[in-house]
């Protein structure tokens, strides 16, 4: 980009365009040998803007996705489930914070992304718009949800961006909780009356292919993949990702005694991998878009609480700027 | 919405994993002040027993050095390679050195 139209600049310009072409190169092998970028180093104004993009949505969806199962924290079925629901649902608060602390260190505000998220120009993982109608729902996001996005983040634990991947190993480390915990819930039910297996079996009826849909879109449709691949963003396709957890959960679901809702699904004795029916992209499209079940009601939870936390924030705010004041009235 | 209001503050947080270990940053955090903001960082950063001790210091007091002078500031000790115990070759017959 920079070598295009290098006769019509002035020498000043030449001077600054061979520059960056160098800053680029230098930025570039430093990827390339594995090496860290860190806050303050140059990076290329499409890298920064791309992991702003990727962390911003990644933080939003751990804070959407204490909705739905904070939806079930009055509800759980005894102090045991309640106790371990309540720390997994403050860990997605975790891991939310962590995150936008780790967007932050590329120069924008934590009141900009709330603010996108708010305003609904930033986007959330479409797997939180689906509704938590039973218990059993409870255990699938913890068993398939976490399932998948541990899959997805353990390669980010050695993204090239720092910051992120420092966040990223924290959050991976306590992920594996969350997934044991949804699928001890998963067990218990598959094991429990006919009634209980029913409620397991529709739960991951319900789940299995937003689960799978969470991977994102086929690697010829994924426009970012490419890029974001040779930056050490990303460091597997959706695709890969994708056929690791099927292989993986399948026979965590025939351990379960259940059935996964895909009539096409076999395994493949020459490649050594499930093989998926066709995934329904009109429904992820449609979702991200914002039509899924449960989109307005999430943003419109979120909103209300901004909202009815203001007077805390502001009064915590000028209640310090007293004491300060006093403070330095005593001195 | 929430214009021009002002943020809190950003504290870099320091944990001390156990006695005998060193404080090491973990990350920040949002606080109206010290007090708060080791109050959060506790509920942020040692949900699981991580740590025995906190230091919080606001992200703006923090004075780094710049990338850009790396090369300056770390390259002279490169070639000062006499500065490490492998420089020196010592017989294999003498012990204990």
């Amino acid at each position: 980009m920079y070598t295009q139209g290098l006769d019509s600049l002035g020498a000043d310009c030449l001077h600054q365009a061979t520059d960056a072409v160098t800053l680029e190169q230098r930025f570039q092998s430093k990827v390339d040998a594995d090496d860290r970028i860190e806050p303050k180093d140059w990076m290329p104004d499409a890298y920064r803007q791309t992991l702003i993009r990727q962390i911003s949505q990644h933080a939003h969806s751990e804070i959407v996705g204490m909705l739905p199962e904070g939806n079930w924290i009055t509800r759980a079925p005894s102090l045991r489930r309640k106790a371990v629901l309540i720390a997994k649902v403050q860990d997605e608060g975790g891991h939310g914070m962590y995150l936008y602390s780790a967007a932050e260190t590329l120069g924008i505000s934590r009141d900009e992304l709330l603010e996108q998220l708010l305003a609904g120009t930033a986007k959330y993982s479409s797997i939180f718009n689906y509704p938590t109608p039973t218990w059993a729902d409870v255990g699938a996001i913890g068993w398939l949800v976490d399932g998948a996005a541990i899959m997805n983040q353990i390669p980010i634990c050695r993204c090239s961006y720092g910051p992120y991947a420092r966040a990223m190993v924290r959050i991976c480390k306590e992920e594996s909780f969350h997934q044991r915990q949804g699928f001890e819930i998963m067990m218990t039910l598959a094991r429990g009356t006919p009634e209980q297996h029913r409620m397991a079996q529709d739960a991951l009826n319900r789940w299995w292919w937003p689960s799978i849909m969470m991977f994102g879109p086929n690697d010829a449709a994924s426009k970012h993949t490419a890029q974001s691949m040779r930056w050490k963003i990303k460091r597997f396709s959706n695709d890969e990702l994708r056929q690791k957890f099927i292989d993986i959960t399948v026979p965590q679901a025939e351990f379960l005694g259940l059935k996964v809702p895909d009539p096409d699904l076999r395994w493949d004795e020459a490649t050594q991998h499930y093989v998926h029916g066709p995934i329904d992209w009109k429904e992820f499209e449609e979702v991200l878009k914002g039509n899924g079940p449960c989109n307005r009601e999430r943003l419109e939870t979120r909103r209300r609480a901004h909202e009815d936390g203001r007077w805390v924030r502001e009064a915590a705010l000028a209640h310090a700027e007293k004491q300060r004041a006093r403070e330095t009235q005593a001195a | 919405m929430s214009q021009q209001r002002k943020q809190w503050p950003l504290y870099e947080v320091f944990i001390r994993a156990r006695s005998g270990l060193e404080h090491k940053h973990v990350g920040s955090i949002h606080a109206v002040d010290a007090r708060q903001a080791i109050e959060h960082a506790r509920d942020l950063y040692t949900r699981r027993q991580e740590g025995v001790s906190i230091w919080v210091v606001r992200s703006s007091d923090i004075t780094a050095s710049d990338p850009g002078d790396a090369d300056a500031l770390f390259e002279p000790a490169k070639d000062k390679i006499y500065r490490h115990p492998t420089f020196y070759s010592i017989p294999d017959e003498v012990k204990n050195l």
